[in-house]
């Protein structure tokens, strides 16, 4: 049990002190393909350290919903983080770590957000906040059909039995069930974490924005924890899916060895998908607002043809 | 589940995935690119079948299918393409959104209409029956609810892909004859639509077929 406590504690850690890390990574690797120098890939954590030393500030009349979204964001996906096996199967919330309330977990921070985007009562925070509501609205029912194909093989939908069973039966991952559920996963995983094609993380122009409409009022403490907070989702929905889909390299058992094996393999998986996405992103414009809701729709039917498939063929 | 069983598996997923992909995409040059992936999936089931129960002559066939859909057919397709963009979108008549839910419910009526036939040979080609159908389906959707010719000839190489997948995993393959007849006939029908469309471009400037209510002689 103390093991299982210690896997949870230091897949928490990992994901707090990587998170920036990874983007720095991403962000340089962006830089690097555009032909710009690039801040560095400790960038992130430099501007993170900034942000906290300045005094906070909060917009004239906003409220509880302002103040806690921040904390709600970080502290969402350290519990998430602590729920899913990126490092062992045997992590310390073991039934709780339930596949649904981890997507309810990531949901929840977002509407915490959204919330707190209609809180500063500006216009680009309650457009920006409609459009992050509209997006999830969205994904979700993509996200859960995805998970309803991977957990009917399985019989459970408890995280670490699944991928348990996975990295049993290594064959499995190569069914049409499980690789359109991953194409499926992966379209919702980009407009999750406000990514290209759906939202541009670097935009500056307030009325494409998304998930930067609503953050546009937080500065100082506040700010460092939003921007710690959206790292670490994007970091933790990687790990997700790579847990899911490719499981290699999780341990099962609780060695010393084994574990710090997994833990590099793990910073290994997620930089190499980060990477992806950041090579991806230099070729890719983002998509018209009224074209999302088509790209969500092609996610569900994907994920609904992993359904029957799962059923059907296997 | 045996390595063919699920290598079949596999090209069958991509074979579909591949056509949820034309209908998701409006740019006919990418609809093309998926097109060729579908030949592609389609030569790799025949040669698994081939492999499977020992019948050498479905490589030739294999190769030939191969050949024509992941190559040739694609690539014609891809020449009568220009560089002007309204007619390289290919103008839904249904939004896209919409017509990705109706292939939903194409591919849940094509599950529950194979079942029968399903059922009337446990195989894992059987059970991959669903997914030619799905496929047939999804081309006759795209076939009806685009405006543009070129979307229409992508949408009618869907269909025949799926009837000729349908045709490999009931009865591993027709006759050589047969295949090569069918493939002849498909050529011929994409090359003179191809002609259909360059005529159409010259005389009326756009390929949109809604266009053309009435005749002249």
């Amino acid at each position: 049990m103390i093991a299982a406590l210690l896997v949870s504690l230091i897949q928490v850690l990992i994901v707090l002190l990587g998170a920036p890390l990874l983007v720095g990574a991403m962000r340089q690797l962006r830089a690097v393909m555009e032909g710009r120098v690039g801040g560095g890939v400790l960038q992130p954590w430099r501007d993170l350290l900034k942000l906290l030393r300045k005094a906070p500030q909060r917009p004239e009349g906003t409220g509880a919903a302002f103040r806690l979204a921040p904390l709600l964001g970080v502290a969402c996906c350290a519990v998430a983080a602590a729920a899913i096996p990126l490092i062992s199967t045997r992590t310390g919330l073991d039934a709780a770590a339930d596949l649904i309330a981890v997507v309810a977990l990531l949901t929840l921070s977002t509407a915490a957000l959204a919330l707190a985007g209609l809180d500063t009562a500006t216009a680009f925070g309650g457009m920006g906040a409609s459009r992050e509501m509209t997006i999830t609205a969205l994904a979700e029912p993509a996200i859960l059909t995805a998970v309803f194909a991977l957990a009917a093989k399985v019989g459970s939908t408890n995280l670490p039995a699944i991928v348990a069973t996975t990295l049993g039966h290594g064959a499995r991952l190569a069914s049409p069930a499980t690789l359109l559920a991953a194409v499926a996963l992966g379209v919702v995983v980009l407009a999750e974490t406000g990514r290209l094609p759906v939202d541009n993380p670097a935009t500056h122009l307030e009325l494409t924005m998304v998930h930067e409409a609503v953050v546009l009022e937080y500065s100082g403490p506040d700010l460092a924890l939003i921007e710690l907070g959206a790292a670490m989702r994007l970091t933790v929905l990687l790990g997700l899916w790579s847990s899911l889909f490719a499981p290699w390299g999780v341990a099962t058992s609780a060695g010393p060895t084994r574990l710090l094996l997994a833990l590099a393999v793990f910073a290994g998986k997620t930089l190499a998908l980060g990477a992806l996405i950041a090579a991806a992103e230099v070729f890719m414009a983002k998509l018209r607002l009224f074209r999302v809701p088509e790209l969500l729709a092609g996610s569900f039917l994907l994920a609904v043809l992993a359904v029957t498939a799962s059923f059907f063929l296997a | 589940m045996s390595a063919d069983a699920q290598l079949l598996d596999l090209a069958a997923g991509a074979f579909l995935l591949a056509a949820v992909a034309i209908l998701w995409r409006r740019d006919v040059r990418a609809q093309t690119a998926w097109l060729s992936l579908q030949g592609a999936a389609l030569a790799a089931i025949a040669v698994i079948l081939g492999a499977d129960q020992a019948h050498p002559e479905l490589y030739a066939v294999a190769a030939a299918v191969g050949l024509l859909r992941a190559v040739v057919l694609p690539a014609l397709v891809r020449r009568a393409v220009t560089a002007r963009a309204e007619d390289r979108e290919s103008a839904p008549l249904i939004n896209v959104g919409a017509s990705l839910l109706a292939a939903v419910a194409l591919v849940l009526l094509a599950y529950a209409v194979a079942q029968p036939l399903v059922r009337l040979e446990a195989t894992t080609a059987a059970r991959a029956l669903p997914v030619g159908l799905a496929v047939v389906l999804i081309g006759l959707l795209i076939l009806v609810t685009r405006r543009k010719a070129l979307s229409q000839i992508v949408g009618f190489l869907l269909l025949d892909n799926g009837i000729t997948a349908i045709a490999f995993l009931a009865a591993a393959g027709v006759p050589i004859l047969v295949e090569f007849g069918v493939s002849f006939d498909l050529l011929l029908a994409v090359l003179v639509l191809r002609v259909l469309t360059a005529r159409m471009r010259a005389v009326f400037g756009g390929s949109d077929l809604d266009e053309m209510r009435e005749l002249h002689d």
